[in-house]
């Protein structure tokens, strides 16, 4: 029984900083329409920043958080305007340019991580990396949960933002229709660009909470983008609200797999249910065969 | 028997009734004309015909056999066709070609399929621009070029989507020409429209739905004075003229 | 007139081994008829038919493995496994085709993706059958390259000829029309789902052979090198682009670029650097070699990114605009 909730908790508190790299994704494929293959190397690009914070600088993962942000706020703001965008006008007969296009950017990020950092592990350990409490008989990865409730906070952040704010209001325009959107004064350009930069922002602080607990290396980017589309089309695609779910979801898969099958697995987990849900999920994969 | 029926059509989008109850019958060398209003549910009908949709409820037979459900290059090949009220040119491909892909629905190699798309678009007037790639095409030409593409496929029932919108008065006259060779050749045609001066001029017998619902069937003058038609649409001027 | 350049191009192929004798260029030519053969395969379900695959690697690896898994498993000798690649690379595209056509554009796309990523786990973790991450290692028939050069310019010429023909018939005007809007296609009859399976199965069918010839060729194989994301799908895709989408040549033209600029940066701009190094004694040109070469995929990658922007229909399928911007024309009169 212990072992079952341990692994619940594990789950649940992954879950809350998958659904960050989960909104960050699902934003950007609800406003653009496109698959941001380049999102777990972004998030990489953050976790080498707080590296970089941590061991030359001194900082605190947790004060990293303001730099490694709106670092990545930036570098998402660019990437968009110089690299997407331009891709929106030229006509070819594969729509798939921009698609490819994120491919290209992950790979020109990971290389140039190997090229300054190497291949070789690295980590940041600090006071707390390992240190756990209890409730009752479960351990709580002190790391872990502070992450989780900051996630939360920020998905909160979030939510109040898209909700609330002009700018909000504006990418959940776009993001239904863009010519309507257009027609009433807003920018679609102007807009692309800052919500792939808060995208990035988004993936960027998960990677900066992560930090502590994983090694990091330039391929970690791969295998973050799966987690991050498994999410976001587990959640329904341009739901915010959905992204959560998913991140939950596969936080859950990935911690029951782990414990109950085996560690070797856990990549095949997060496969499996994508490929279930791309062919399974009722509502939002009626939506998928529209476009 | 009648050629074409659709017998109670019901089309349900989650909580909004975009068809009740339809019902009507085509005959065979006529010219059946839809009319509503926009957003009616006039194009629902034909989507629900050539299966983009599937029925909610209700049944749909042609030459006796009910075709309901069937997939829709199934119910094209039974010798239905449809145009799209919103254009759909294949690009990137030539005229000549875009009318060769649909002749291939009835011949096998490519130099029957290419006479048979001659053949087409000369008798649709078009055979002057069979060089042409299809996206460089003005409105006007891209609808003649649905019904081009839509007879290579040598249909016995043609369903026009709205083929009189946006066009100028000339290509109006042409379109009509066009549409009663067809009629002459012996195919049947069920066209929708929301322009009552085209529909007045060539249906032989008119269906008029509102909100999704049959108000009025008869001929043209009978329509174009109901009542509730008028009502649907303040059209009585256009019956009189 | 457009026959001559590609029977040129077969006569010098045809006697390039017999003229340029040593191993590193046969090598880097097999590469690029290898690559013909995997660029036109994707070129069909993609070019023609509109359907990005991101993940040609499921069937290049699975040919790569039937081959390696006759000769390894069975003793059969690997050649007849050849015909077989592409065969059970099918048997992987039915399926997947069957399930996945109902996804429209980047999602099927992303389906793809996925396809390939499965099928990696599957051959690392399936180790009964595959042994895993240890690989299959082969005996190979030849040891000169010469055989495996011609073996691979046949399937490189069968593969384009085959295109030609396919594209000139009613398949080739079916295929274009789904791409070109699928719900028009099929209200002119056409079996979209059908012929979407079509194409997918001949694409599969051709990488599966070239992944044979690879097994065959190079002797061994792992689920990293044949199922690779990066060097065999994303690879595919750029051959396809670069080349030109949706043309007979293009693939052709792309496998000869792609694989000439993959080796012009691990090697360092063929090894410019060093030989400056070399020639200056210079102890910095030195270090600026050192890191060309280290960060090759890095070059790899900005290229591609530059591609994509300048060059979206390919160097066949712009072509004029490339002639254009090498050699503006003063242009007198109308532009026919």
């Amino acid at each position: 029984m212990e072992v079952f909730l341990q692994t619940l908790v594990a789950g649940i508190l992954k879950g809350g900083l998958y659904s960050l790299i989960g909104i960050g994704m699902t934003l950007i494929m609800g406003v653009m329409g496109i698959i941001n293959l380049a999102h777990g190397q972004l998030m990489m690009v953050a976790m080498y920043v707080t590296f970089v914070c941590f061991h030359y600088l001194g900082i605190d993962p947790y004060l990293a958080l303001f730099i490694s942000a709106p670092a990545l706020f930036l570098l998402g703001m660019v990437i968009q305007k110089y690299t997407l965008n331009p891709l929106m006008e030229v006509e070819s007969i594969l729509p798939e340019n921009q698609v490819l296009m994120t491919v290209g950017i992950g790979m020109v990020l990971t290389e140039i991580a190997r090229f300054l950092f190497g291949s070789d592990y690295r980590s940041v350990k600090t006071s707390y990396s390992s240190s756990a409490f209890y409730l009752g008989e479960i351990s709580f990865s002190v790391a872990l949960t502070a992450a989780f409730f900051l996630a939360v906070a920020f998905t909160v952040f979030m939510f109040w933002f898209l909700l609330r704010t002009d700018i909000g209001r504006s990418i959940r325009a776009v993001g239904q229709d863009k010519d309507a959107a257009s027609l009433m004064g807003v920018n679609p350009k102007r807009i692309t660009i800052i919500t792939f930069g808060m995208g990035s922002a988004l993936v960027a602080v998960a990677g900066t909470l992560l930090m502590p607990l994983y090694y990091l290396f330039p391929d970690i980017g791969g295998p973050f983008t799966r987690k991050a589309f498994v999410i976001t089309i587990l959640g329904g695609l341009g739901s915010t609200v959905g992204a959560i779910f998913g991140g939950v979801t596969l936080g859950l898969a990935e911690s029951f797999g782990a414990t109950y099958i085996g560690m070797a697995y856990d990549d095949m987990i997060g496969l499996l249910i994508f490929v279930l849900v791309l062919l399974f999920l009722p509502g939002g994969f009626k939506r998928l065969t529209k476009i | 028997m009648s050629l074409f029926e659709v017998r109670g059509l019901v089309k349900h989008f989650g909580g909004l009734a975009a068809v009740s109850n339809v019902s009507f019958r085509v005959r065979k060398g006529e010219i059946f004309g839809l009319i509503g209003p926009n957003g009616s549910g006039k194009t629902t009908i034909f989507n629900l015909i050539s299966n983009y949709h599937r029925p909610t409820r209700g049944t749909i037979h042609f030459k006796g056999k009910n075709i309901t459900g069937l997939k829709t290059h199934r119910i094209s090949r039974l010798g239905i066709g449809r145009t799209f009220q919103i254009v759909k040119p294949l690009g990137r491909m030539t005229v000549l070609d875009n009318v060769m892909a649909a002749a291939f629905a009835k011949v096998a190699t490519k130099a029957e399929a290419r006479d048979l798309a001659l053949e087409t678009l000369a008798f649709c007037g078009f055979e002057h621009r069979k060089e042409v790639l299809a996206k460089t095409l003005s409105i006007g030409e891209r609808k003649r070029l649905e019904i081009a593409r839509v007879m290579a496929t040598q249909p016995e029932l043609l369903l026009l989507d709205e083929t009189a919108a946006g066009l100028n008065p000339l290509e109006l006259e042409r379109a009509i020409e066009l549409i009663k060779k067809i009629r002459d050749k012996g195919v049947s045609i069920v066209i929708v429209e929301h322009i009552m001066k085209v529909m007045m001029t060539i249906s032989d017998r008119i269906h008029a739905i509102s909100f999704g619902q049959t108000i009025a069937e008869g001929t043209p003058y009978d329509v174009a004075n109901n009542p509730a038609v008028i009502e649907a649409y303040l059209g009585k001027e256009y019956a009189e003229g | 007139m457009k026959r001559i350049l590609p029977l040129a191009l077969l006569f010098v192929l045809i006697l390039f081994p017999l003229v340029v004798r040593d191993d590193y260029h046969q090598h880097l030519m097999i590469l690029v008829l290898m690559w013909v053969v995997i660029g036109s395969g994707w070129n069909v379900i993609a070019g023609y038919t509109g359907q990005v695959s991101f993940g040609d690697a499921a069937f290049f690896g699975t040919g790569a493995y039937t081959a390696g898994l006759f000769a390894h498993k069975l003793g059969i000798s690997a050649w007849w496994a050849m015909a077989l690649g592409g065969v059970t690379a099918m048997a992987v595209a039915l399926p997947f085709g069957w399930i996945c056509f109902r996804l429209r554009g980047a999602y099927f796309a992303l389906a793809t993706l996925a396809l390939n990523e499965v099928m990696r786990h599957v051959a690392t973790l399936w180790e009964s059958l595959t042994d895993g991450m240890v690989g299959i290692l082969i005996m190979q028939t030849f040891v000169s390259k010469v055989p495996y050069y011609y073996i691979a310019l046949a399937l490189a010429v069968v593969s384009v000829l085959s295109i030609e023909v396919i594209m000139g018939s009613k398949w080739g005007y079916y295929f274009v029309s789904i791409r070109e809007d699928q719900d028009a296609a099929e209200s002119l009859g056409i079996d979209t789902h059908f012929y979407k399976m079509v194409s997918l199965n001949i694409a599969a069918f051709l990488t599966g052979m070239a992944g044979s010839l690879y097994m065959n060729y190079m002797g061994f194989i792992d689920p990293e090198v044949v199922f690779s994301l990066h060097d065999i799908s994303i690879m595919a895709i750029l051959v396809g682009i670069v080349g030109g989408v949706g043309t007979i040549y293009g693939p052709v033209v792309g496998a000869f670029v792609m694989v000439a600029v993959h080796e012009f940066f691990r090697t360092g701009f063929f090894g410019f650097f060093q030989k400056l190094a070399v020639l200056t004694g210079s102890g910095l040109v030195n270090t600026v070699a050192a890191y060309v070469v280290q960060a090759h995929v890095l070059g790899f990658g900005i290229l591609v990114v530059m591609v994509i922007l300048l060059l979206p229909n390919g160097i066949v399928g712009d072509w004029n605009k490339i002639m254009g911007t090498l050699f503006p024309v003063r242009k007198k009169g109308i532009e026919g």
